[in-house]
């Protein structure tokens, strides 16, 4: 009997706001790797973006925290993290994935400090153990015919649970936008962790990772998925169909419409929030302008 | 724009009530379990809608229905003065945008349309379709041409699809439609969303997950009854769909 990797699948993202499509990537990329017979998918994290990140149509945190919540009620293996959205400024994502499995790998809730020197991480991601330990019972009984009927938990003893960063194949594509990213960051998550990259059919983030040596060199730990069912929900969208009072309705939640609805949180207005603002991460890394020049 | 959107913005049209109305077993599609199933999920699915609703009259008749006669008994219906189906209790579309569901079976749903405002008018019921349905109409011996006239000059179609693709290519090229074109209306669906039952049942039977693809209540109700597996794919396999079946007979006759 073949023991499985345990792994925790963690998403990044604005989430502003969490679409029916941002919920089936996580699904999609489960089934994914349970077929390939070395994974054990234990959980899935959605982890909204930072106020800070200045993404032009960005609204709090607080809102998009609450709404993913809502989305997510009625799942039994996918939850939210605000941790990444609480910090007081932007946090890269390779930073997100380091404490992450920092915490997994210790399982010592105490702070752990990185290169951002005030942050300090809280021991959120302890939860992830202690799930672990409680998945025994759900695990054994909700997979129908192809999944694993092993005994999920072979990998108690010794292995750790494996973190890989779940994205769209347009997320892989920026990693080509100028001072988005540091090289060192892209190389340590694809090495490091990995990538489970959904796209649609149509669309060939193959022939991308074969136009990059760092990704050609690591496309072992790249696992791409193909959704055949087109549901392309772009949240861009969803917005400004509220904007304009049309119905997004079996598009998102049902409890996502309401809370929106209830507390008016999509206008012309909130679209031209951080308008005219540079996007964080271009701003930390473009050296030759004065970032203080606002 | 969604379908609702449009006739409300146009404010030529009030839509009262969405119904979806599934075929009946006696359809004979491959892959097609029983009405009772299919009825009931479309039922849980619109449990929480104030306007869509689900109707089983055609799907429990013993025979296969001509969609045309489905349009007939639902416009008569309407103007019935039956109190149960008075216009007084339809609810009023206060709030703009209302898209059409997706369903896990698409059949064939119809709308109810007033044409103007306020509710006094002979309400109409249009045939609520994809592209697919439309083009469908030049299958040989899938539809009689006498039904698709009166559909398109009696009652009308609203057509969704996607940007682009050649729905308006099929009207151009059809006499028939293009004469009533504007009783054809058609509305670009912005948001790409091609959740096709066939591709539903195709990862049901891989047990990939359709999260998020249906509504839970649909989905925890197709696990409990394990509805869909390699045979219920295979029903009615072999079997020639009844309009093909009854056109072909009746031009024999």
């Amino acid at each position: 009997m073949v023991s499985r990797t345990p792994l925790i699948l963690l998403a990044c993202g604005s989430f502003n706001p969490i679409t029916n499509m941002h919920m089936r990537l996580f699904e999609l990329a489960r089934d994914h790797l349970q077929k390939t017979g070395r994974y054990q998918v234990i959980e899935g994290i959605m982890s909204p973006v930072n106020d800070d990140y200045r993404k032009k149509g960005l609204v709090s945190a607080r809102h998009r925290i609450a709404m993913a919540k809502l989305a997510l009620e009625t799942s039994d293996w996918i939850r939210v993290d605000p941790w990444e959205s609480e910090q007081e400024t932007w946090t890269e994502t390779v930073k997100v994935l380091r404490g992450a499995a920092t915490n997994l790998r210790s399982g010592d809730p105490t702070y752990k400090s990185f290169d951002l020197a005030q942050l300090q991480l809280k021991h959120h991601y302890n939860e992830s153990l202690r799930l672990l330990q409680s998945k025994k019972e759900f695990m054994k009984n909700k997979w129908p015919i192809e999944r694993s009927t092993e005994d999920p938990l072979s990998y108690e003893h010794s292995v750790l649970p494996e973190l890989k960063l779940l994205c769209g194949a347009d997320f892989l594509q920026t990693f080509k936008t100028p001072n988005l990213w540091k090289e060192e960051h892209i190389k340590e998550i694809v090495e490091k962790f990995g990538l489970v990259c959904i796209s649609r059919a149509g669309s060939d983030p193959a022939q991308y990772i074969s136009e990059s040596d760092l990704l050609t060199q690591f496309q072992h730990n790249i696992f791409l998925v193909k959704e055949w069912i087109q549901n392309e929900i772009s949240a861009t969208q969803i917005r400004y169909a509220l904007c304009r009072g049309l119905s997004v309705k079996y598009l998102i939640p049902d409890s996502v419409i309401s809370y929106i609805a209830r507390h008016n949180i999509y206008t012309e207005e909130s679209e031209r929030e951080n308008e005219g603002h540079l996007l964080q991460p271009l701003k930390l890394y473009n050296t030759t302008v004065n970032p203080l020049n606002d | 724009m969604l379908l609702c959107d449009v006739f409300f913005s146009t404010g030529k049209y009030k839509v009262i009530k969405g119904i979806i109305s599934p075929v009946g077993d006696a359809y004979k599609k491959k892959g097609l379990i029983s009405a009772n199933h299919r009825v009931t999920m479309a039922k849980l699915a619109t449990k929480n809608s104030d306007w869509v609703e689900v109707d089983d009259w055609e799907s429990s008749q013993s025979e296969w229905l001509e969609t045309l006669k489905v349009l007939r008994y639902h416009h008569q219906k309407l103007l019935s003065p039956d109190p149960t189906n008075s216009l007084q209790n339809a609810i009023p579309l206060t709030k703009p945008g209302r898209k059409r569901k997706q369903e896990p079976n698409r059949h064939d749903p119809v709308k109810k349309k007033n044409q103007s405002p306020d509710i006094k008018s002979v309400p109409q019921v249009k045939l609520l379709c994809g592209s697919d349905m439309l083009e469908s109409f030049g299958i040989p011996n899938l539809w009689k041409l006498e039904d698709i006239t009166e559909i398109v000059e009696n009652h009308g179609l609203v057509c969704i699809s996607r940007a682009g693709n050649s729905v308006q290519k099929f009207i151009y090229e059809s006499d028939i439609l293009w004469r009533h074109k504007n009783n054809i209306h058609l509305v670009e669906e912005w948001i790409t969303n091609d959740i096709s039952s066939t591709k539903i049942r195709r990862a049901l039977r891989r047990g990939q997950s359709i999260r998020y693809l249906v509504p839970d209540v649909v989905q925890a109700y197709i696990e409990k009854n394990n509805l869909y597996s390699p045979e219920s794919e295979d029903r009615n396999a072999g079997v020639v769909l009844a309009p093909l079946q009854k056109h072909a007979s009746d031009s024999k006759n």
